[in-house]
């Protein structure tokens, strides 16, 4: 059963990674005996599954995911949340008031007005419509302070690392309170402007250079240069964003 | 954008055409009946209504003369345009030409223009400064399928029949002197459309076959055989060489046998 | 006047068969192809092919706007062929022409068979081709950069689609047609392919005067242009990320 490339070469779509036997999976699709790659990225093969991490591509909403959006819209039945995906989400009245929308009562820009960011989560999500959002659980809701920023989304599993290794040296380092959205946009809040831009630094190098390998000394490196060895300074008093 | 056609319908029209066959018991290279009429419309130069099965179009010819374009100072112009009316399915909205109908008057025009049927050398008052223009409307009046290859019978059946005044110039204007002259033709541009169906090439989609088709290729043919215009449209589809080769022969033939409907030898 | 308008008639190809810029019969313009140069689009390629300098930009998928265009099981592929005024001899008005509403439509219904539209309904992916500079065969060069601008926006597609032109010029068959020998010629016939998982032809054109054998010929040599840009086009998306890869590794 031929694979027709190595381990983390990269592939464009259309070439042929392999023939027979192989489970299609992220970014490939099967034609008959063959299985080709959809999309720009570096072709891995896990067991029997073939797959290709895209160097470049944009969120795919997932049912449970937390996402940072911001609100474009209010509408009679709630407000219309730009989740950087293909299509707008809901996030209905009903779900902040406990009821339905009731015009002459509920005034919805004093909750999140058009412009505001929120951190949410996808509650329901399949073919027939769009995502639909929630702010009822504990971390969720309006942001109002701290810095914002975007990355590829499916370099987030990266910032997190081996069992949040990575994200967890990031916080200590900097003493950043850090949102990650699954949909590639990070909530950073930290004591000083200089801690928030150290934290964003590298996260920026690890959405630009994850491909090349020995990313996390590389990152370590420039955090210990930066910082200097204490990685416990920034540890006092971080802020927690508040949430409604 | 297609009109949804009910997933029975789309089985159905692909099973029959997998046996050679078609909803209105054509063979996949059976044209619908051709009726032609021309001359109808008196105030126009020349005009012909086309009905091929119940599409219809109307294309009227106007003659006025005109500044010949700076490139082709000694020949007359050729202007082709189509309307898709609104009364002509319920797809069709009212507004300015949309790529539908703007695609179907550059293809006809193409037909007209590099089968170099109209002899526009002949069509010069004063080189550079006037020249006979030739405007062609064609005017879909019902959309049920093929409103290419009826556009372009009802074109050419229209310019067979269009008349233009005797235009001479005296004293640097343009007059008209009593009587006509029949518009020269020299060449007479036939087109065949066939659609993919199910990998299968069929000509004359009527309009539920186009709805359920992958994609669209149309050949326009000159009198002696040679392709003059090849237009490949609408569906999410494709063709491989083989499919684009074949067609080629069978619409060589096919044009061939359409052309006798409108011009007598 | 006259007699020297005689002399200026262009000859196209020599005694020796080759062409007025120095190309064989079958050789293709030198052709330089650039991926993701643009920074708020999310994909984006830039192509010269002979004189034709063209870019192309992808945004989406996105919400579709205006929202009754959006289709229930599918993404709409949008896609705008403009020319910049300034790209022809004779300055165009920067309004839509109807070429160049014809040559949006074609153009779109070339790349939709390659991407996977059904996996974003209800969204847009939207597609602006802008030609800088014009030199014959810029629905062809402008089909080769917008499939690279889908795949560099990380659009899932099956293939990317590649194009080409051949026609005829003073009696004889040729690949990549400069304006001079579009207008010259006796026929220009352009071809789009996709390659897999079956070649498969999605846009094809023409226009002029060819026998049967004749346009088999120039659909056959269009063809082998298109695999030849193919190559190119693979080799621009992995020039993107090598050099950074590489860089590293030393």
């Amino acid at each position: 059963m031929p694979v027709f490339f190595e381990k983390r070469e990269i592939v464009t779509p259309g070439d042929l990674i392999a023939e027979g036997d192989y489970l299609a999976g992220e970014n490939t699709y099967r034609e008959g005996e063959k299985l080709y790659a959809t999309r720009v990225g570096l072709v891995d093969l896990i067991e029997k599954t073939v797959m290709v991490v895209a160097l470049h591509s944009f969120y795919a909403p997932r049912v449970g995911d937390t996402i940072i959006g911001k609100v474009v819209e209010l509408t009679i039945a709630g407000w219309l949340v730009d989740i950087k995906a293909p299509q707008s989400a809901m996030l209905r009245a009903s779900d902040v008031f406990e009821r339905s929308f009731k015009p002459q009562r509920d005034d919805l820009p004093s909750i999140f007005d058009i412009g505001d960011l929120v951190i949410t989560k996808i509650i329901a999500y399949d073919r027939t419509r769009d995502p639909q959002l929630t702010v009822r659980e504990p971390g969720l809701g309006k942001i109002t302070r701290g810095q914002i920023m975007e990355i590829t989304p499916t370099k987030i599993p990266r910032v997190i690392g081996k069992k949040g290794s990575m994200i967890t040296m990031i916080k200590d380092y900097t003493g950043c309170h850090i949102v990650l959205g699954q949909n590639g946009v990070i909530l950073i809040s930290g004591k000083t402007p200089e801690n928030e831009q150290l934290a964003m630094m590298a996260i920026r190098k690890i959405d630009e250079e994850s491909h090349i390998s020995g990313l996390t000394d590389r990152v370590t490196e420039m955090l210990k240069k930066i910082k200097g060895s204490d990685k416990d300074a920034g540890k006092e008093g971080t802020r927690e964003t508040e949430t409604n | 954008m297609s009109e949804i056609v009910a997933k029975v319908k789309q089985k159905q029209i692909a099973q029959l055409i997998a046996h050679g066959k078609r909803l209105d018991n054509r063979g996949i290279t059976d044209y619908r009946d051709f009726q032609i009429e021309a001359g109808l419309i008196e105030k126009a130069e020349g005009s012909a209504h086309v009905k091929l099965g119940k599409t219809e179009v109307l294309v009227g010819i106007k003659i006025d003369v005109g500044e010949p374009f700076p490139d082709t100072p000694e020949e007359g112009v050729l202007t082709v345009s189509a309307e898709l009316l609104p009364l002509a399915s319920p797809s069709f909205e009212p507004g300015p030409p949309d790529e539908n109908s703007i695609e179907l008057a550059r293809i006809v025009d193409r037909g007209i223009r590099e089968s170099k049927a109209i002899a526009v050398e002949e069509l010069v008052l004063e080189p550079g400064k006037k020249v006979i223009v030739v405007f062609v409307d064609i005017y879909v009046l019902n959309h049920d399928g093929n409103l290419i290859d009826a556009s372009v019978m009802a074109a050419l059946a229209a310019l067979l029949n269009a008349k233009m005044p005797n235009y001479v110039v005296e004293e640097g204007e343009v007059k008209k002197k009593s009587g006509y002259t029949q518009l020269p033709i020299k060449n007479h541009p036939v087109s065949i459309t066939f659609a993919k169906i199910d990998g299968k090439m069929i000509v004359d989609p009527w309009l539920e076959e186009e709805q359920v088709m992958g994609a669209r290729l149309t050949m326009t043919f000159e009198k002696d055989g040679n392709i003059c215009a090849i237009q490949k449209g609408g569906g999410y589809g494709n063709f491989t060489v083989q499919q684009i080769l074949e067609a080629a022969k069978i619409g060589q033939q096919k044009s061939a046998e359409l052309r006798k409907l409108v011009v007598k030898e | 006047m006259p007699e020297k308008k005689a002399q200026e008639k262009q000859k196209l190809i020599d005694k020796e068969g080759k062409r007025v810029d120095g190309r064989q019969l079958d050789e293709l313009r030198p052709i330089k192809l650039e991926v993701g140069l643009l920074s708020s689009a999310d994909g984006s390629a830039y192509i010269e092919q002979g004189k034709c300098k063209i870019l192309a930009a992808v945004y989406g998928p996105r919400e579709a706007h205006p929202k009754h265009l959006s289709l229930p099981d599918r993404a709409l592929l949008q896609c705008r062929y403009h020319m910049a005024p300034f790209s022809v001899e004779e300055r165009k008005s920067p309004a839509p022409s109807r070429r160049e509403i014809e040559l949006s439509k074609v153009i779109r219904e070339s790349l939709e068979p390659a991407v996977f539209l059904e996996y974003y309904p209800r969204s847009s992916i939207d597609l602006f081709i802008e030609v800088l500079q014009a030199d014959g065969g810029t629905r062809c060069a402008g089909i080769t950069v917008a499939a690279l601008a889908l795949a560099d926006a990380g659009i899932p597609m099956r293939d990317l689609v590649v194009a080409c032109a051949a026609g005829k010029a003073e009696g004889k068959i040729v690949l990549d047609l400069s304006d001079a020998e579009d207008k010259l010629g006796e026929a220009d016939v352009p071809v789009a392919l996709m390659p897999t998982p079956e070649e498969a032809i999605t846009l094809l054109q023409m226009d002029g005067n060819l026998s049967l054998e004749e346009f088999e010929q120039a659909v056959n040599m269009a063809l082998n242009g298109c695999r030849q840009i193919y190559k190119l086009q693979k080799e621009a998306l992995k020039a993107k990320y090598v050099p950074l890869k590489e860089e590293a590794e030393e």
